[in-house]
This record gives C-alpha cells, structure tokens and sequence, in this order.
C-alpha cells in the first residue's frame, strides 16, 4: 500500500510538467499580452521593450519557460504580472474560499441525493420514486449559472433579498460567512445531487438483486441492516468514484457560482489571470488544481481498500 | 399438527404489464417432521418461488395470491403467510433455514465469514456474547467439515471456493438449529466430485439435527440420494408425487417416466441421449387442459380439453394424468 502511494505520487510529476508546457503554450498562442494590459492605451516602444524587461518576456520561450518551472521546483512560482504579489500565497489563500464552497456543496449534495436515491431504489416505480427521478434530472439538466442568476432575481425582486456583497471569512464571521457561501453551495450542490441521486438508485437497484441481499434476509435481518449495512455499502463504491471525480472537478468548476455570487476563491483568481494574461497566476492556478484533482482520485482509490476487501493494492 | 408444514392451495401470481399472470397453482404439500422432501422440475415450473413464499421472500412484483401455510413452529401453530414482518424475520433463520443454488453470491462479498456468521445469530439471540458467538461459530464450521476453522472465519467469500462457500452457507443455515432447511438446488452450480460431498453433508447433519429438509433441484440424482418423499412440478402444478422408491419404481406420469429417461446413467448401453421434446409453456400461456399435452407422447383426445385432476393411484402415490384416473380437475 505504501509502495503504491508513493509511486501515484511519482505520477503526478509527469502530469504536472505536461500541464504546464501546454498551460506555457496555450498562454503564447492566445492573442494579447500583459504587456499591452499593463500600459493600455499609453504604451510607447520604450515603455513597452522597459516593462518586457522587468516581467523577463525579452528572452527566448524556452528560456522563459525553464527559468519559471526552475522556480517552481523550489517551491516558488513567481510573482504576479500584474499586481507583483507573489502566487503561490495568493492560491492558498483563494484555495481556503474555493474548498469551503465546494465542501459545503457536497455535503448539501450528500444530504440530499443519497437518502432519496435510497428512497427511490426501494420505491421502484412508486409516486415517490418519479418524482425524485424528475427533480434528479432536472438538477442534473439545469445549468448552475442558469438557476444561480434564477435564484438571485427571484430573491431579489420577490423578497428584496441579496447575498452580502463582500466576502468575509469563514473565521471572520461565521453567520455572514455562511449567509454569503450557502446559497451557491446550494446551487453546485443541487447540480451534484442529480447525478449521485441517479447514480445511487442504480447502484442499489443492482445491488438489491442480488443473492446476498436474499441470504440476508433468509437470516431474519431487520430490514435496516438489510439496507444499510449489506445493500448500501455494496453499492458505495460506484458512489464513491462518481463523488470523488466530482470533487475534484468541482476545484475548477466554481469559476462560474464564484463570479456570480462574487466570491474571491481560486475559480475566479485563475479567470482573472486568463483574461490579463497574466501567466504566473494561471499556471500557479492551474497546476494547483490539477495536483488537488490527482490527489482526491488518490483518496477514492485508497478509500476503496477500506469498502471492499476484494481490492487491494501491490 | 401432524405436519411440520403444511401448504394449501398454494397460488402464486406475478404481473406482467398490467396483466396478472399465474406462475403456481393450487398446490397443496404436507411436510412432515424429520423428512426430507424433494421438490423436482424443470426451470420454471415453479419449484423455487414455492420455497421463496414459505419464507416470504418472493422478490417484488411475484406474490402469493391465495392459500395458506401453515408451520408447526416451537412455540405453537403459525399461519406463516398472515405473520407479521418481524414475526417473520424472527421464523427466518431460526425456525426455517434456507440455502441458495450459488454459494459464489450468497455470501456478501464485503465481509468476513465471521461476521455473517455472527449476523445470524445475533439477529436471533441479541444478548450474546462476542466469544460465545466465535465459539458456536468455529463449532459449526468444524461440523461442515471446513478444516482451518479459524483461519476461515477471517476469510472474505472471494478467497474461498464454491464448495467451501456452500458449507459455510449451511454452516449458516443451521447455527440456530432450525427445525426445515429449505434448499434451493444446493448443488448445482457446484462441480460433481463436490455436490456428493454437500449432499452426503446434508444427509448427516439432518440425521444429527432432527431437521426436515425441502430439497429443490431438477436432477433426479439429488432426489434419489437425499429424499423420502417426492413432489413433481410442472408448469406451475404437482403432477406426481410419492414416496422416493415408488416414484423411481412405479413411476406413473408420463411427466415422470421422460424424466427418468433422460437422465444418463454409466454402464448402460450407448444410446442418444433422451430428451422430451418442447420446453416448458411458461405462465400464462398454459392451456386449458393438461399442460403437459402438448409435450406428451401418449397424449389423447381427452386430454387437450379437460385438466386431470390429482387422484390417487396407489397408497400414498398421486399422479395427474388420464392414463391412470378418468377424474378430471373441477
């Protein structure tokens, strides 16, 4: 098992230096620099050729690109184009934002999606059951920013209602934190909730058919260890990696919940960076992202050790 | 009661659409104290949901539309089809015992042997103890003959193999003593050389337990190693049943008799294999008459129009055919 931790995450390696070249070339090959951002409407060649200078966009691109990834080993990924601060704080900082709002959607998505999926599996076919398949579809077809800008009219217009404006920390100010981070937790949640929900009902759908589910009963199980110990945990696993690769996503996906409710998390750090070219922070940005994705899928696959005995690692 | 279980008027139904289908039909079976009783047909006629419905285990939408069943239990006569959930769940497993026709899958593959040994009988006796329940455990595994008891009760179903996994099943089965084992083709998702070792199993732990056994199988081998007495289904009926040297003996249906023939036997003259043409009419396109009719190779007139009714040919020996009684079913 430790054997196999520590060759995943000499996996990683390889992965983080292909993201960033392509992140490197995907950044030269999209029109604008950073340099124009900065002067605007007032460069001149001088002010232009002093400013590459400073940032080091004077040298050849491979230069350029091996001068950042020598840094970045070291722990240091280079400071802002445009703000000079340096990233590598600035992530963590808008990481903390990012991982309550997707933690938060999830447990939302857990409390609900897990009980009705388990509902709707026991109630095949019932009133019930259509009924949540309806809304699971729904969560599932709606778009976020969709039913997010839908909730904030309604709230607004119906009741006079806005989220707080400006983001105060979970430490801060616990209610208002909660009053701003809820209702996007909500909305990401209710997207999540649709597919764990389905993906539940099958699970235990399949799970439920089975002999051992039977054998248990023949045993005079009380219907509760029936469900929940036998059926339930069997049917975990799918769950399980459905709500890991959802975790993981859910990093990058609240760029949109986060500019609509403007929240400062890392969504929006990485968007703001794209749109002032501005390539430390997005590359920071990014590579972040795709280290935290490769470790959730760690823990999935180290958690599944602990549900089935049947997997093991060498 | 005389009977340990007694069956009357058995009928179950399933839909199908919005069409109620009928998959049993009035079956009646007296199982007696101590016996073994076989149940024998050929997939579908309807021999393993009748065992499902004595435990009231028929998976949804199959249900018992009519009939009674009623169970001698220890502590007084049951109707087992009007008990309530938890009376059933308290007759499950202590009172009536069942095992499945595949060990690989009726073992939660998620936990150890113990702990599913412990399950049934702490579902039964919640006040026992951790050690008492190790101990009865590794009792029951060294009556199955597992070797390595301890060993195996740390084990998870996938590290070990059918034949071993069925012990464990009735290893399972009886750790509450109790009084009917129903068995749903024990042996035949299992290799030969171990069926005779499950079964000569069976025999003795039943000798030593004063338990009854239904025994559900479509191999006629099983029937003759195992029981005493022995019913024949088909398409939802008893069509013969007796006593399991006058059914191989005197065998009276013609149900039967191609059954019997089509079983190989080593030592007897090469001949190709006997098979009795066509396939079992599965429920709801069964026809009026006998439903063996159209299978039959000594079918008359008379048959395709009216039901036998089940009457008796010999002392304890019941057949449905006109061959053998002109009375038909009302």
């Amino acid at each position: 098992m430790r054997d196999y931790i520590i060759r995943r995450l000499l996996g990683l390696i390889p992965i983080l230096i292909g993201i960033s070249v392509a992140i490197f070339v995907i950044m030269q090959l999209i029109p604008g620099d950073v340099v124009s951002g900065i002067l605007g409407i007032e460069q001149t060649p001088e002010l232009r050729e002093m400013w590459e200078r400073k940032l080091g966009l004077d040298k050849p691109l491979v230069e350029q690109y091996f001068n950042w990834i020598g840094k970045a080993v070291t722990g240091d990924f280079g400071e802002s184009f445009r703000t000079g601060a340096p990233v590598f704080p600035e992530i963590i900082s808008r990481f903390k934002i990012s991982a309550e709002l997707a933690i938060l959607g999830c447990i939302i998505a857990w409390i609900i999606a897990l009980p009705l999926g388990i509902i709707s599996a026991l109630k095949r076919n019932s009133v019930i059951d259509r009924i949540v398949r309806v809304v699971a579809l729904m969560g599932v077809s709606i778009p976020n920013f969709a039913s997010a800008t839908l909730i904030i009219l309604f709230l607004a217009k119906g009741f006079n209602y806005h989220t707080p404006v400006k983001y105060v920390g979970l430490l801060e100010n616990f209610g208002t934190n909660m009053e701003i981070m809820l209702l996007p937790a909500f909305i990401l949640g209710s997207v999540m909730a649709g597919s764990v929900m389905r993906m539940t009902r099958s699970s235990m759908l399949e799970v439920l058919r089975q002999d051992y589910i039977k054998a248990v009963r023949a045993k005079g199980a009380p219907e509760k260890v029936t469900i929940f110990r036998h059926a339930f945990k069997n049917s975990s696993i799918p769950i399980v990696t459905l709500i890991g690769m959802q975790i993981g996503s859910l990093m990058g996906g609240t760029v949109v919940i986060e500019q609509i409710f403007s929240i400062p998390g890392l969504g929006q750090l990485t968007l703001t960076g794209i749109t002032q070219r501005d390539f430390p922070v997005v590359q920071g940005c990014v590579l972040f992202i795709a280290f935290v994705y490769v470790i959730v899928n760690l823990l999935v696959d180290i958690l599944y050790t602990y549900i089935d005995p049947r997997i093991t690692y060498t | 009661m005389d009977n340990l279980l007694e069956i009357r008027n058995l009928k179950i139904t399933t839909l199908r659409g919005k069409n109620t289908v009928r998959l049993l039909d009035r079956v009646d079976l007296n199982i007696r104290k101590k016996c073994s009783f076989g149940i024998v047909g050929e997939s579908g006629c309807g021999k393993s949901i009748t065992a499902n419905a004595i435990l009231g285990l028929l998976p949804y939408p199959l249900q018992v539309s009519e009939g009674s069943i009623r169970y001698d239990s220890k502590d007084g006569e049951k109707e087992l089809l009007k008990l309530s959930k938890k009376e059933m769940r308290s007759v499950r497993g202590q009172e009536i015992s069942m095992i499945f026709q595949e060990p690989m899958t009726s073992l939660d593959p998620i936990f150890n042997v113990e702990m599913q040994m412990n399950e049934a009988l702490s579902f039964h006796h919640p006040r026992m103890s951790k050690g008492e329940m190790r101990d009865r455990a590794l009792e029951m595994l060294r009556r199955v003959n597992i070797p390595r008891p301890e060993q195996t009760l740390s084990s998870y179903p996938h590290q070990l193999s059918g034949g071993q996994l069925q012990r464990i099943m009735i290893a399972i089965a009886l750790i509450n003593d109790p009084r009917l084992l129903l068995a749903d083709e024990p042996t035949t998702a299992l290799d030969v050389t171990i069926q005779a070792q499950i079964l000569k199993l069976m025999n003795d732990l039943k000798e030593q337990n004063d338990t009854s056994i239904i025994m559900i199988t479509h191999d006629l081998g099983v029937i003759a190693e195992t029981c005493e007495e022995v019913a024949v289904f088909y398409a939802g009926q008893i069509v013969e049943q007796a006593n399991v040297v006058d059914l191989f003996t005197q065998t009276a249906h013609p149900y039967t008799q191609g059954l019997l023939q089509a079983v190989t036997s080593l030592g007897s003259e090469t001949r190709k294999l006997y098979t009795i043409p066509g396939i079992v009419p599965p429920g709801g396109q069964w026809n009026q008459g006998c439903r063996f009719a159209d299978r039959c190779s000594r079918c008359m007139e008379k048959c395709r129009g009216q039901m036998p009714a089940l009457t008796e040919v010999a002392p304890g020996h019941v057949c449905r055919c006109f061959l053998h009684s002109e009375e038909a079913e009302a």
